[in-house]
């Protein structure tokens, strides 16, 4: 192909801006690197670096501002044989920061050019990130307040692997960003140019003045060393080859048959560490195999090692509704934290609610039929309390049956786990109160 | 019948690989983490794509590449996640770009309750873009929903090319269940429509948004042998720029009758009628479960009372709501908000009494609150 130029949609630059320069040398490094037009994309963001998409016949997203990367992200991932190039502004380049860095670290095989014109052109030659503080911007004295980044000193410290920083207006452009595409890994190409419609109005930059500034700006061309590693999307997928596959969906069928099938409202109160979930996700699974419907509840603290940890379950032989604890059946009280959460349940248990309570902790008065147990006394250790409950109230029937726990245990655990388990489930199954 | 405990989340995570979903990205927040982790169990072993977005608005921009690579895609985030992605919900709407997005709805305003649920962002759901163009929000009750809602919003998604949302809860998406899955009947799924001609070969006459009056341009991915563009600028039928007032005018009428002329394909409900029954409680949501229960026990007691759960709440399921309530004298309505959808039924039903109850307080409406507003009303 001779141009990449759409002929219909010639560039509409202000007279002498560099971005009309740059469009010319991605077109002629396009044609020297011979793409297939079908198997390039441009994707844009806002401002002036935002027309370029419509100036090529490749494919072409253009989107909001500072995302442009985003989208290339997801465009290369969904199919990594296309040569994706991003443009952005330095507007860009501020408001989409974040997905610069996460591009810089991730080393997606992306093509990052970014149009540095030291302001925001299209909405009135406002300072960006790049603007000198000395600079006589749109947004009167800010700029002075503040001082500008160096993107390739940015990227290069996020991991980029491929930094170039040249003049807009440099005769090996098209060259620079052949490398830049070949490469095989993020690569940025950081073009300083003329805003010639806002900047240059009022600051002395000339393409003489923007080769000075370069000279005393960090040199980057090209390959960085000390960031060099594998291609994301080939990472990616190397590791997504080697994950096992999901085991099959765990399904229950009936297998025990309870005569008496009532529904069940079961409180499990303990703290983070006692493994309360867990215990709650046995009885379900326990419930669920004679039949029953089950929902479970969890509350526990953000931070997970740390505060109450509270297991509301419904057993039902009926389709659950209201997945809401009304009347419990059994309250299992094992931790001053978890009876705290749940204080004001006390007062509303009837005599017909059994209630397990580990010696050391305290509740308020109730109603509730209550069973003390001092789980040191049978040598468990703490985070073993809410499983050694479940043997107690199995062992009572109370809910659930030995043979169902011991069928949710089988399930869940693997062998060893299983084992040392139902030693714990044991040790309170049998006692009278 | 064999069961299966999950909580809604991973209900969520099973109806898109159902559904065909070979792309996910998202962003950690409580309660939607979980679709994330679910799906990063799911895909990448089956060579799809589960990426963590280095924020909300990534994530969608990530969404929003492959879809128009042509993938399937689905997003999960909660309430101050589902704020940061609404530039990108311009887009995918304004742009016709199909994906899965759902919101696992906590506490709010603002980082709210992250472990606490509410049905808060349904009116946001719905004119999250600016613009204010018609979406599709469906709303499960319990994971079984979740599961095939699922399912139905890739359809809906693909064949309508819009962004499509689940609004599910906390109450919900976290709080395990045993379900059946096998019991579920998913609708057949639905690809996404490309045009005839271009995908292998060039064709030079494809237009990326031309589409006949009220209905659904034909798709080409990125990446094919006819050039496509796609642009989140206002566009006529070519994807480039246009100020032409009639091209506009047509696209905007366009792309809001393609949704509201789907109304009736798209509604999605299920309903109690109860013999003798003189009240209509309508709800949506996890809310609907304690209706149920709150209804099934008046009429033990001798009221009959039907309800009526709505599992598409936009576009407004109308004719639905009319019909169903022509014969009720009383229409109550219940939210776990503090009103946000009820305005759409008493517009609806100007001529019935609405009773309307809502909470927003970080705990399931009970069903004797429900049974009292029912009473009372």
């Amino acid at each position: 192909m001779d141009s990449f130029l759409n002929t219909k949609r010639p560039p509409v630059f202000c007279p002498g801006c560099s971005h009309e320069r740059i469009t010319k040398a991605v077109d002629t490094a396009l044609v020297k690197l011979n793409l297939e037009a079908d198997k390039t994309v441009l994707v844009s963001d806002i401002g002036c670096s935002g027309l370029f998409d419509t100036f090529f016949n490749t494919h072409a997203l253009h989107g909001l501002h500072g995302r442009a990367l985003t989208y290339a992200a997801g465009i290369k991932l969904a199919n990594p044989e296309l040569n994706v190039i991003v443009t952005m502004g330095d507007g860009g380049l501020g408001i989409g920061g974040a997905h610069v860095l996460a591009a810089c670290r991730k080393n997606l095989d992306l093509t990052l050019i970014i149009l540095n014109n030291f302001n925001f052109g299209m909405t009135g030659g406002q300072y960006s990130v790049t603007t000198p503080s000395d600079a006589v911007v749109g947004s009167e004295f800010l700029n002075q307040a503040e001082i500008p980044i160096d993107i390739c000193e940015i990227a290069k410290s996020g991991g980029a692997t491929w930094i170039s920083r040249c003049s807009g207006h440099d005769s090996s452009l098209p060259d620079i960003l052949c490398e830049a595409i070949k490469h095989k890994g993020f690569s940025i190409v950081e073009t300083l140019g003329l805003c010639t419609g806002r900047y240059t109005k009022r600051n002395q930059l000339t393409p003489k003045v923007i080769d000075e500034m370069i000279e005393r700006l960090p040199t980057y061309g090209g390959i960085v060393e000390k960031n060099q590693r594998p291609e994301y999307g080939e990472q990616y997928r190397n590791l997504a080859n080697q994950q096992k596959s999901l085991p099959e969906l765990l399904k229950v069928d009936k297998i025990f048959d309870l005569k008496d099938m009532k529904r069940q409202e079961i409180v499990i109160l303990g703290s983070a560490g006692m493994r309360i979930v867990t215990a709650g996700d046995m009885v379900c699974y326990a419930a669920i195999s004679a039949g029953f419907n089950a929902s479970m509840k969890n509350d526990y603290n953000i931070t997970v090692l740390r505060g109450q940890s509270v297991s509301e379950l419904i057993l039902s032989p009926e389709k659950i509704g209201y997945a809401g604890i009304e009347s419990p059946t059994v309250v299992i009280a094992l931790s001053d934290e978890g009876v705290q959460r749940r204080i004001k349940l006390f007062s509303k248990l009837e005599p017909s609610t059994f209630l397990l309570k580990e010696k050391s902790v305290s509740i308020p008065e109730t109603s509730a039929t209550v069973v003390e147990i001092d789980f040191k006394e049978y040598q468990i250790k703490k985070q073993d309390w809410a499983l050694a409950s479940l043997g107690f109230i199995a062992g009572k029937n109370q809910g659930i049956t030995m043979e169902m726990l011991d069928f949710a245990l089988k399930s869940r655990f693997k062998p060893a786990v299983y084992e040392s388990a139902i030693e714990i489930v044991k040790k309170l199954a049998t006692i009278t109160m | 019948m064999a069961l299966s405990f999950m909580e809604g989340n991973e209900a969520v995570a099973r109806g898109a690989i159902a559904a065909g979903c070979s792309f996910f990205a998202g962003y950690p927040i409580t309660p939607a983490s979980t679709i994330f982790s679910n799906m990063l169990t799911m895909l990448p072993p089956n060579g799809g794509i589960c990426i963590q977005g280095e924020d909300e608005i990534a994530s969608m921009g990530y969404c929003i590449g492959a879809s128009m690579a042509g993938r399937k895609v689905l997003t999960a985030t909660s309430g101050p996640g589902i704020s940061l992605y609404s530039e990108q919900i311009s887009f995918a709407i304004g742009s016709e770009i199909p994906m899965v997005i759902v919101d696992v709805q906590r506490l709010g305003p603002s980082t709210g309750s992250a472990t606490r649920g509410a049905d808060g962002d349904i009116q946001f759901l719905r004119w999250s873009n600016t613009g204010g163009l018609p979406v599709v929000v469906l709303a499960p009750k319990d994971a079984l929903d979740c599961y095939a809602l699922t399912a139905h919003a890739f359809n809906f998604a693909e064949e309508l090319r819009c962004p499509v949302f689940i609004a599910s809860n906390k109450e919900i998406g976290m709080t395990r269940e045993s379900v059946d899955l096998d019991s579920v009947e998913l609708p057949p799924i639905v690809e996404r429509k490309y045009s005839e001609i271009g995908k292998d070969e060039i064709n030079h006459k494809y237009l990326p948004f031309e589409a006949d009056k009220d209905s659904v341009p034909d798709f080409l991915p990125i990446g094919c042998k006819t050039l496509v563009r796609q642009t989140s600028s206002t566009h006529g039928a070519d994807g480039y720029i246009t100020i032409d007032p009639n091209v506009i005018g047509e696209s905007q009428e366009r792309l809001i009758n393609k949704i509201l002329n789907a109304e009736e394909r798209l509604t999605l409900y299920e309903e109690n009628h109860r013999q003798g029954a003189d009240t209509l409680v309508i709800s949506y949501g996890v809310t609907s479960r304690a209706v149920e229960d709150a209804c099934k026990t008046l009429s033990k007691n001798g009221k009959a009372v039907s309800t009526l759960t709505l599992k598409t709440l936009f576009p407004v399921p109308q004719k639905l709501i009319r019909e169903k309530s022509e014969q009720y004298q009383h229409i109550v309505v219940i939210e776990m908000n503090m009103g946000q959808y009820v305005e759409n039924i008493t517009r609806l039903l100007p001529e019935k009494k609405i009773v309307f109850y809502g909470q927003m307080n970080g705990v399931l409406i009970t069903p004797a609150k429900i049974m009292e507003v029912i009473q009372n009303g």
